[in-house]
């Protein structure tokens, strides 16, 4: 397992959130995490990435404690993440915004700054790099000097993905990837998302509410319900599971609509 | 700046009580006195630094500054009533209330014209405009006194009590009295009266209060009202009390109320009460031990203020903040 | 109109046209200038060094700092001790005055950075207090008279002394200033500041260490003040808690607020303001302090970004 998760309780206020969760995902597969609304999915991502930090359990990245960790350490660790509601630095240029994930992996500060020492400026030149590339990979390089705010919402999501790419991560979260896509679009996210896991062998788990989109590329797909795993397995095995349906009844019809 | 940004120093209290010769007892005594007059006035500013935190989460920079120009319209109202009523506790009570109307409106002014406006803006143009705020009514003081003291003169006399040689002055006890019975109004309207209700629930959920239709502009209005009226009742007192006024008084003790403030934790009306109190008389006993001395008293203030924030951000009866994201 | 002239300035050629322009103009301005107006200029040229200092924390890393005045302080003292009480070189006692303004910077940020803004923002006050006060009570700072008879620079057997050598010496100053906050602009640190201002919660999920990004521009922005401390205690030969008061910390946020927070050309124009308008307005006495925080008010009401802002494509 390249994470594992092992027994994380979260609770805010009496509430428990996260409720002995295990859970697990492979080096280099496609996982999604599914379940109704205000199951606890988003949390789930918090507490991975350090936002959050659950009272109980544990959780390991590439055999590394990341439970409790600052979201940068874990983010150095290499895991990225992208937000539900687009956070892109807004002001600044999509190359800019790019260019925010090799922070974690450069080291220049301001010593080398000022007196652009040969090393600083290597970096520099390193870092536009990898931030047209990944640009380039996700296909948002023509626009590399747009002001992020000023871009179609698709592209934002795009701009977004290169930018978690940048920190050049072994796992990278996508929360709600989809929201607000059109069909054209959709379609070439999962062609992007597969892209990651084939070119970049980048293992990729995803949170989305689009079931079609969900069985379409996940080798995985976890179920949680009332901050509890209720099923996991393969799409057509999580499909079936009265368990699953039973969670999904009473929900708006759009979400169960495989 | 000139010299002298302590705070006006109780200076007739600590004439002749140094610690030499006075028994252990009444060296307390004095410095509970002492600490409760303290006390009072930073209770009575914290209230505001935390009612409008409260509604707005604004951090209001210019409330000190708002204490200060309660003191001069204080000392102008007196001068007002003071050919007819005198200038006693009589003219003194009229001066105070005079100085808390018009005082209050200023802050609704402050509120409507400087910080409507930039609710939604970035946080650092909100504190800056409140620190604008501050600036000017400051510089507005200075030019109009060109940074002079003004004398406070009351006909409210040097009487009090005495039990050996600890001394209570009249005055000690009224404005101690005078803040207490404020604060117990002030409790009042918040837990009983409609206007006090929406003002917390305003402060836990605006949004929320607006689909009820609660009126949130007016909410926040009251507030900057009580806030500002209580701070000028404090200036008005404090004038009284220590006998002259200046532009720059704000400052300091705006600085060390915000301290009370978030010692007993922001947001909380009755922690802005007991940090207002505790402050005083850490102030008081601080400065009664002899390696720290009056001329550190200020930097232990700051000190404490670190300290909270650093390791206890809530206060003793603020709530924690909700989580983020 | 104004909108256009900026635009028109926001090439970067033209911008270092312009900027060579007033370098040069600047380098002979002592030809022409009196004693009175050159020792102007030279403050103004300070103001340019700490409100580009201020400009690192407050523009960039959008921090608001209340107690800038106690890192210029630093410096100044640090230099007025060395040299007075311990008869150092004046040059020896440059480093560790910028290494006092580092330690002082880490002070004053590390246990404070993860305060919420405006807590910060009156910590600092409180800090900046606090170093006066301290300041006006220890032995060594020469307590309320501060110290005096710090000696004028040698450099290598010029002795640096008049009015002229000092307003030479801060241009230098000021054009170092200038290119450093350049270059930390675009920088991997200078777009971590950025970063951190506009999304917390994003940055760290770029894997950046938002304390430190933070500290490191509290730190960056003590040594543009420990400089300007340095060279104002050699210009004036003796320091005083009272030249480190509140009012120097907003004066110096004004420049950068007034010229447009984060734009270099921008807190230049703010800090020539603050010195500058003072000398046009001086029959005006005490009012000009209310007319400054008049405008402050109004600028931040009507055209928040300042004069001169930070303007992106």
């Amino acid at each position: 397992m390249l994470l594992d998760l092992e027994q994380v309780t979260l609770r805010f206020a009496g509430n428990t959130v996260l409720d002995k969760v295990d859970f697990g995902v492979e080096a280099g597969s496609l996982a999604s995490l599914i379940g109704p609304n205000g199951a606890g999915k988003t949390s789930l991502f918090n507490s991975i990435t350090g936002f959050y930090r659950p009272q109980e359990g544990r959780i390991e990245f590439n055999g590394e404690r990341i439970l409790r960790r600052k979201p940068h350490k874990v983010t150095q660790f290499g895991i990225a993440r992208t937000f539900q509601n687009v956070r892109l630095f807004r002001e600044m240029s999509v190359m800019e915004n790019v260019m925010a994930g090799m922070h974690c992996r450069t080291r220049a500060g301001a010593f080398g700054a000022v007196f652009r020492t040969p090393g600083q400026r290597a970096e520099e030149q390193y870092i536009a790099e990898v931030a047209h590339d990944c640009m380039k990979f996700v296909g948002v390089d023509e626009y590399a000097d747009r002001l992020a705010t000023n871009l179609a919402y698709g592209y934002q999501r795009l701009v977004e993905i290169a930018r978690a790419l940048a920190t050049q991560p072994q796992l990278i979260l996508l929360d709600e990837p989809a929201a607000g896509l059109n069909g054209t679009e959709k379609a070439a996210l999962v062609e992007l998302i597969r892209r990651i896991r084939d070119e970049r062998n980048v293992a990729v788990l995803l949170i989305e509410h689009d079931m079609g989109l969900v069985m379409q590329v996940s080798e995985h797909i976890h179920v949680l319900d009332y901050g509890r795993i209720i099923a996991k397995g393969t799409a057509e095995q999580v499909k079936n599971d009265p368990k699953v349906i039973e969670a999904y009844l009473g929900q708006e019809d759009e979400e169960m609509a495989l | 700046m000139p010299a002298g940004l302590t705070a006006p120093a109780p200076v007739r209290f600590n004439a002749g009580y140094g610690g030499l010769g006075m028994p252990a007892l009444e060296t307390f005594l004095q410095a509970i006195v002492n600490g409760l007059v303290l006390g009072s006035f930073y209770a009575l500013i914290a209230l505001g630094y935390t009612m409008i935190f409260g509604v707005i989460k604004l951090l209001n920079f210019a409330h000190g500054d708002v204490y200060m120009v309660g003191a001069f319209v204080g000392f102008g109202a007196l001068s007002l009533v003071s050919g007819v009523v005198g200038a006693g506790w009589t003219g003194l009570f009229i001066a105070i209330l005079i100085s808390m109307v018009a005082v209050g409106f200023l802050g609704v002014i402050i509120q409507r014209v400087a910080y409507q406006p930039m609710l939604s803006a970035p946080r650092l143009s909100i504190l800056i405009t409140a620190l604008a705020v501050s600036l000017v009514l400051q510089n507005g003081a200075l030019s109009l006194t060109h940074g002079k003291y003004t004398a406070f003169r009351t006909d409210l006399g040097f009487g009090g009590f005495e039990f050996g040689r600890l001394f209570i002055s009249h005055q000690a006890m009224v404005l101690v009295a005078t803040a207490a019975v404020l604060m117990i109004a002030l409790e009042f309207f918040v837990s009983r009266t409609m206007y006090g209700r929406a003002m917390r629930a305003v402060s836990i959920d605006k949004d929320m209060c607006r689909l009820m239709g609660i009126n949130v502009n007016r909410v926040v209005a009251i507030t900057f009202l009580i806030g500002s009226a209580l701070a000028a009742a404090a200036g008005t007192m404090a004038g009284a009390y220590y006998g002259s006024i200046w532009y720059f008084m704000g400052f300091l003790i705006g600085l060390k109320a915000f301290t009370a403030a978030v010692i007993g934790g922001i947001g909380s009306i009755t922690g802005a009460m007991l940090g207002g109190l505790i402050l005083g008389m850490l102030e008081s006993f601080g400065t009664q031990i002899p390696w720290i001395g009056s001329e550190w008293k200020d930097v232990f203030t700051f000190a404490i203020l670190i300290l909270v924030l650093v390791f206890k951000p809530t206060g003793l009866l603020g709530k924690s903040e909700v989580e983020r994201m | 109109m104004i909108d256009r002239l900026y635009a028109y300035f926001d090439s970067p050629r033209r911008q270092t046209i312009l900027l060579i322009a007033i370098v040069v103009l600047m380098a002979l301005a002592p030809l022409v200038m009196g004693r009175y107006m050159t020792t102007i200029m030279t403050n103004a040229l300070l103001y340019v060094v700490l409100a580009l200092g201020l400009n690192v924390v407050v523009g960039y890393a959008g921090l608001l700092d209340l107690g800038y005045a106690a890192f210029f302080a630093v410096g100044a003292y640090s230099i007025g001790i060395l040299t007075v009480q311990f008869d150092w070189n004046f040059w020896l006692a440059i480093p560790p005055a910028l290494v006092a303004a580092c330690i002082a910077g880490v002070i004053i940020g590390g246990p404070t950075l993860r305060l919420r803004s405006d807590y910060l923002a009156i910590v600092t006050l409180g800090f900046g207090e606090i170093v006066r006060f301290g300041a006006r009570n220890l032995e060594i700072t020469g307590r309320a008279t501060g110290l005096s008879n710090i000696p004028e620079p040698n450099f290598f057997g010029y002795v640096i002394s008049s009015y002229v050598d000092f307003y030479y010496i801060f241009l230098l100053l000021a054009i170092v200033a200038v290119i450093a906050s350049h270059r930390l602009y675009h920088s991997r640190l200078g777009r971590a500041w950025l970063y951190v201002r506009h999304d917390e919660d994003a940055a760290e999920a770029m894997g950046i260490n938002r304390v430190r990004v933070k500290l490191a521009a509290y730190v960056t922005g003590s040594v543009f003040g420990a400089f300007g401390g340095i060279f104002f205690a050699a210009n004036l030969g003796a320091i005083s808690p009272e030249s480190f008061s509140f009012e120097q910390s907003v004066l110096v946020l004004m420049a950068v607020i007034l010229g447009g927070m984060g734009k270099i050309p921008g807190v230049i124009l703010g800090a020539f303001i603050i010195i500058l308008g003072p000398e046009l307005l001086r029959n005006l006495g005490e009012l000009r302090l209310l007319l400054f925080a008049v405008v402050m008010l109004l600028i931040m009401l009507l055209r928040p970004s300042g004069i001169w802002p930070e303007r992106r494509h």
